[in-house]
């Protein structure tokens, strides 16, 4: 099909647009919420009114109040998130290697136990660690949080980097074991090169995931020692019993929202291969 | 060191091949075993503990009365009507999010696939950003968007019959419901999209051009060539899809806490759990909720397995 024609080329901006309104619009919505006053919040409108944008609830979650709150499951959330996705990748890789490059039996066994820990609900994990973690002291801590957030991380990490590493030509490592090149060499050399970004998209993928969890975050954490950011707009509360925290939520979800929106923009097209090669491939 | 001596002795005649063998088994295990036993650990465990808490009368606010009672908490729950509104309101978000999204999907990547080189990339990155997007924060952001005192929808859509700024979305089921699907469709359905895409992506070109060579029409082609083409892709989109709309939780916690007909299975669990601390009760509703996980599970992949044989049969 060409579309060099004026007429296929206005349609295709309409449906341009009509994507670009569908994907984007509800993170305008919020954005715009975000910078309303208390009292423009209930105008019914979708801008705040003219003259009245404020950037108050981005003071207030920053250096107001409610900073130690937002603050801390800031922190929280970035640690906790990244130490998991770093503990995951580092297993998954050695895994996937194996998988990948290696003859041994009970390949299957670790790829569907994979698969049946990527589909077990969070929830039915929850209830007995939530037991556990009190009985042992693990509650409201991260390591607590870090622990669970392997379920989440590993299976998808697996599955995505086996499939990458199933692409390699791992004949390279040979012949540059024939060039001469030690064991060590010839795998730095040759496999690293062509696995860093398999291992990398797998990562941030990874990262989405934990970035995303709620149900352990609000199930497993009391207090700002471990809640992470979802929990944490879960509970937020206002300036005053009688405020409702609109706007500062509406502030800290874009905060949280930028940085993923961020690596979206720069890694879309290793994040799509990423995806859809562990998925479909696999 | 048997392992490196394995590896460079790679090429020895067929005798050493069973100590190389073993080496490499031995190594395969080395690297991939941690992985699996963490992932044994955080799971499996949990799940058994599970099982075995729901066969008592366990409150963590009065331990000393917790007692052995066999399956009672599984009785008192099936015998409840929460648990099968809950049960229905879930498969029906499953149901409806699936198929819309299925729909939606398709058409997204459709778009991505035929569209000009121009448009492409930043098509496909801003059908990536509800990816990317935390589902609290979604959430939020159709909360507030429908909400009766921050919203706009009310005033925007006044000219909908049924819609007026008194319109309270969340305070009965059938409008909440709806929001909260909506909601889950936005943030979701890019990934079957990409899962489409990629499956789009392995149906030859040939084909659709023979088809419509042969005078087909687009509808034609799409139904007799692009979708039997790429059966397994849309399988794979639509097991993972069902399995996660099946677990949905942060929607409905955020927007109606199981308000008004909203409650799901997850928050069910939750709520005998976390906030009522009924651990016996609460371990019951967490094996049930798994148990229909495996047979959605179990019955895809029969049909799966059915339709994989059929296709193969019909060529």
């Amino acid at each position: 099909m060409t579309n060099t024609s004026t007429k296929g080329k206005v349609l295709w901006a309409i449906v341009s647009v009509l994507v670009l309104v569908y994907a984007l619009f509800p993170v305008f919505s919020i954005l715009a919420t975000s910078f309303k006053t208390p009292s423009d919040l209930t105008s019914g409108k979708f801008l705040p009114s003219s003259g009245t944008a404020t950037t108050s609830n981005y003071e207030q979650i920053l250096v107001g109040d409610a900073q130690g709150l937002f603050l801390s499951a800031l922190r929280n959330s970035v640690g906790i998130a990244l130490i998991a996705t770093f503990i995951a990748v580092v297993l998954a890789t050695l895994c996937a290697y194996a998988i990948a490059r290696l003859d041994f039996p009970g390949k299957k066994v670790i790829l569907t136990t994979a698969l049946a820990v990527s589909i077990f609900p969070v929830i039915s994990i929850v209830t007995p660690l939530f037991n556990l973690w009190r009985t042992i002291g693990l509650y409201d801590t991260w390591l607590g949080l870090i622990i669970p957030y392997l379920s989440l991380t590993l299976p998808i990490s697996i599955w995505t980097l086996a499939a990458f590493f199933r692409q390699i030509p791992w004949e390279l490592e040979q012949a540059a074991q024939v060039d001469g090149a030690t064991t060590w060499q010839a795998f730095r050399k040759a496999i690293v090169p062509l696995a860093a970004p398999g291992v990398f998209t797998t990562a941030i993928i990874a990262f989405f995931i934990a970035w995303n969890d709620f149900v352990y975050g609000i199930s497993l954490t009391s207090t700002e020692a471990a809640r992470t950011v979802p929990a944490a707009l879960a509970f937020f509360t206002g300036a005053s019993q009688f405020e409702s925290p609109t706007g500062a939520i509406s502030a800290a979800a874009i905060i949280v929202t930028i940085p993923v929106v961020l690596l979206v923009l720069l890694f879309q097209r290793q994040i799509v291969s990423g995806l859809t090669s562990g998925a479909v491939k696999g | 060191m048997d392992v490196g001596k394995g590896n460079g002795n790679g090429k020895k005649p067929r005798k050493q091949y069973s100590d190389r063998a073993r080496a490499e088994r031995r190594l395969g295990w080395m690297l991939a075993g941690p992985a699996f036993l963490v992932m044994l650990a955080v799971t499996l465990y949990p799940i058994l503990q599970a099982v075995y808490d729901s066969l008592f009368q366990f409150r963590l606010t009065a331990p000393e009365e917790r007692a052995f009672i066999g399956v009672e908490n599984y009785a008192v729950i099936l015998t409840d009507p929460v648990w099968w509104i809950a049960l229905r309101t879930t498969v029906f978000i499953t149901v409806v999010t699936v198929v819309v999204e299925l729909v939606l999907g398709f058409a997204l990547a459709l778009v991505m696939h035929k569209a000009l080189k121009s448009v492409r990339g930043p098509l496909r990155t801003a059908i990536l950003v509800p990816y990317g997007i935390i589902t609290v924060v979604s959430a939020f952001a159709w909360f507030y968007a429908f909400d009766i005192n921050s919203g706009y929808v009310n005033n925007w859509f006044s000219w909908v019959p049924g819609i007026d700024e008194n319109l309270n979305w969340f305070a009965q089921g059938g409008t909440a419901l709806f929001v909260i699907m909506a909601s889950e469709i936005w943030k979701t359905t890019p990934f079957i999209s990409l899962l489409l895409l990629a499956g789009l992506a392995q149906v030859p070109d040939e084909l659709t051009e023979a088809a419509k060579v042969d005078g087909a029409t687009w509808w034609e082609q799409m139904r007799k060539v692009v979708i039997p083409n790429m059966k397994a892709a849309i399988m794979v989109a639509v097991l993972f899809r069902a399995l996660d709309a099946f677990r949905i939780f942060d929607n409905v916690f955020i927007m109606t806490n199981g308000a008004y007909g909203t409650e799901v299975l997850s928050l069910l669990a939750y709520r005998q759990s976390i906030s009522r601390l009924e651990i016996g009760l609460g371990s019951a509703v967490s094996v049930l909720l798994f148990v229909c996980v495996l047979l959605i599970c179990f019955v895809a992949i029969k049909l799966f397995k059915v339709d994989l044989a059929g296709s193969q049969g019909g060529k």
